[in-house]
């Protein structure tokens, strides 16, 4: 038998949520170990093998010393390294904080922020280390998480669109809660992934996937206004999971074209 | 052994939600200090809290934890509704409940069958479990995926669900929706008990939690979504009240905010959620806690695997009643006004008492917020459980007495990515 492929699960600055999808994987899971070696996953497996890695999924924000001298061995033992989730690929809720000061937010939280070790910002993996392919969500979406591993298996480009979750509401047959309800959503700049759950639930996309291609945020501060949005609506909702990506980061405020 | 010092160390323990090290020193056959060296970075999310609006902590705080996400919408939204005055009861507080049940069942089934069985089979993970005992591991994913449906059903989605919000949901479920929960929270059932006979054959070391067990506590029902906080020392106070007796304190020479109550050790989770509840479970679940050999009260912390395989049980009962009997709310949320003040709330997380706190403008900005989630709350006691282990283990060679440490710290099914304080423990022996 061939020697099976060796797959590595890493978490830096995280909810643990992404991993979580991988573990909930539960009509695949023992396949998928059958397939690959899973050669280091802590929150699964106390069996620890070192590296070289064939696959790396790399979960969590770069926020702390350690986190970059981490990432940087992680990448150097790894064939090939994917970011998994938002925090991986654009500094996640976290990264809120890149929007005041550190020292703002640890004095907030900690009699004594001197004591603590975190950087000034919360950034993505691709801030630091080259990264394969990046895979968007908070949380990842499970079939496209399946698709990424099935596409690293066969070599082959793995299949995830950039287009908005306009596209994926038209599929499900969601009637369009900003046209017909007048109710703000991201959809129309926030990429697919998910399956346009938010507008299902009745709800407006609240941007967990991050920002399409060509996403047009100051185009749908106009769109918001006409639905009887006010002024900072926009803004204060690109300033969530994704408020670090950088079409998102302006809040609105730039022509984002 | 004299005077000479030994260190035993667990680096990067694995099976727990988060990343950390374990480092006991022991000299002269006395355990010196135990360190639980968490190096997951901070998030800072009651900073971040400021300045959103009274409706954004349920999206924002389900990102402090994959795993018991609801757990923090729920807190967050009973916490403010309480802020603004406003109650939220009937056929919206069921549909809460109904989620909060498949949170507690994809949680527990988690931490049962992927996290805590691989201890008691002496295997590294679920995969190699899967090897020697297919049927056992195909019952845990199972019942987790069971858990999961729910919480997409009901919530959108298992990890962040969409759908819960201050006040309610942004949309009922309709019934026909719901009814697809049946077949498998039935089939759900059936392993759930089928695992609380399983877990109680296995072998359970020796140990007793000392330490004050505190949960919450509700007239007619096991506590999930709500309660008064109740102890073994006699505490019985609201939310707002066990607020105010929590200490959370940065350790010297640490990072670390640990808990006390009035300056007290305390333990929350499912051993004092079952030795303060254990006549709150549904009939059958007591009769299941009996053939399991569980008296009323259950102290031993190796043996939460069968406490927690008894809350599924529970909540896979209490689900399928709710799916049943559900008649969709009308509307689905009730309207919360902002209004300046302040609200706290408590609710059970799979891994215990989760408590938040807000205080308001008058048009809803956060001005403050307090999460304390419930491993900050353990911490004193896992090490607590630590030290025993190693002062009687002191004759095991270094790797055993660190793989016993490591399942020391995995009985309480830590969440180190929820402690968003939990950073760096370095203490100093307690006595």
């Amino acid at each position: 038998m061939a020697r099976r492929p060796r797959l590595a699960v890493w978490k830096f600055s995280s909810c643990d949520g992404c991993q979580v999808q991988l573990l909930d994987c539960e009509d695949e899971l023992l396949a998928l170990a059958g397939q690959v070696e899973i050669a280091y996953f802590l929150e699964a497996s106390s069996a620890v093998g070192r590296g070289p890695y064939d696959l790396s999924l790399v979960e969590g924000s770069i926020a702390s010393p350690a986190d970059l001298d981490r990432i940087r061995r992680v990448r150097r033992t790894s064939r090939r390294l994917v970011t998994i989730g938002v925090c991986a690929t654009a500094g996640g809720i976290q990264a809120l904080r890149n929007f005041t000061t550190l020292r703002e937010v640890a004095g907030a939280v900690y009699p004594r922020p001197e004591l603590l070790s975190s950087l000034e910002t919360s950034t993505p993996i691709s801030a630091h280390v080259p990264v394969d392919l990046e895979l968007r969500g908070c949380p990842v979406d499970r079939r496209q998480l399946l698709e990424v591993i099935a596409g690293f298996l066969s070599e082959r480009r793995p299949v995830v669109p950039g287009h908005s979750v306009c596209v994926e509401c038209k599929a499900r047959g969601t009637t369009c809660v900003l046209v017909a309800r007048a109710t703000p959503c991201l959809g129309p700049v926030t990429q697919a992934g998910c399956g346009a759950i938010c507008p299902a639930y009745g709800r407006g996309c609240y941007g967990c996937f991050g920002p399409a291609e060509s996403a047009n945020t100051a185009g749908l501060g106009a769109a918001w206004e006409r639905a009887g949005a006010r002024a900072g609506d926009l803004t204060r909702a690109l300033r969530g999971v994704s408020a670090w990506a950088p079409a998102f980061r302006d809040g609105g405020g730039g022509d984002g074209r | 052994m004299g005077g000479e010092a030994r260190t035993i160390r667990a680096g990067d323990i694995a099976r727990v939600e988060g990343e950390g090290a374990l480092r006991v020193r022991v000299r002269g056959g006395r355990v010196e200090s135990v360190e639980l060296d968490v190096f997951e970075p901070p998030r800072y999310f009651e900073a971040l809290l400021r300045g959103r609006t009274h409706l954004e902590p349920v999206d924002i705080t389900a990102r402090i934890c994959g795993i018991c996400p609801v757990a923090y919408q729920l807190t967050a939204a009973r916490a403010i509704e309480a802020a603004c005055g406003a109650t939220v009861d009937g056929p919206i507080r069921d549909l809460r409940r109904l989620l909060y049940c498949g949170e507690w069942i994809q949680s527990h089934a988690l931490h049962v069958y992927l996290l805590h069985a691989p201890d008691f089979l002496g295997r590294d993970s679920v995969v190699e479990v899967a090897r020697d005992h297919p049927e056992v591991v195909r019952r845990g994913l199972r019942l987790k995926k069971a858990g999961n449906r729910l919480m997409e059903v009901v919530g959108g989605r298992a990890v962040h669900p969409v759908n819960p919000r201050v006040g309610g949901f942004h949309r009922a479920p309709g019934r026909r929706e719901l009814a697809v929960l049946v077949d498998p929270l039935e089939e759900a059932r059936e392993d759930a008990l089928a695992t609380v006979r399983w877990a109680a054959g296995l072998d359970f070391p020796e140990l007793e939690v000392e330490a004050e067990l505190v949960a919450l506590r509700a007239a007619g029902e096991y506590p999930i979504d709500r309660g008064r906080v109740v102890s073994t020392g006699g505490l019985d106070v609201e939310a707002a009240g066990f607020g105010e007796r929590l200490a959370e304190a940065q350790v010297a020479h640490s990072t670390a905010l640990v808990s006390t109550l009035d300056g007290r050790t305390y333990v929350v989770g499912p051993l004092a959620r079952y030795s303060l509840n254990s006549d709150r479970l549904l009939p059958e679940v007591r009769a299941a806690a009996r053939e399991a050999g569980l008296g009323p009260t259950c102290r031993n912390p190796f043996r939460s695997i069968v406490v927690r395989s008894l809350e599924i049980l529970q909540a896979c009962t209490e689900a399928l009643a709710i799916v049943r009997d559900y008649r969709p709310p009308e509307p689905s949320f009730v309207a919360v006004e902002p209004r300046a003040g302040e609200g706290a709330a408590c609710t059970e997380a799979p891994r215990g008492v989760l408590y938040h706190r807000y205080r308001l403008d008058e048009a809803g900005t956060i001005l403050a917020a307090t999460i304390v989630p419930p491993t900050s709350q353990n911490q004193l006691a896992i090490e607590a459980d630590l030290r025993r282990l190693v002062q009687r283990g002191l004759d095991l060679p270094d790797a055993e007495l660190a793989h016993l440490c490591e399942r020391g710290v995995r009985n309480h099914d830590p969440c180190i990515s929820c402690a968003a304080h939990f950073l760096r423990l370095d203490m100093v022996a307690l006595d």
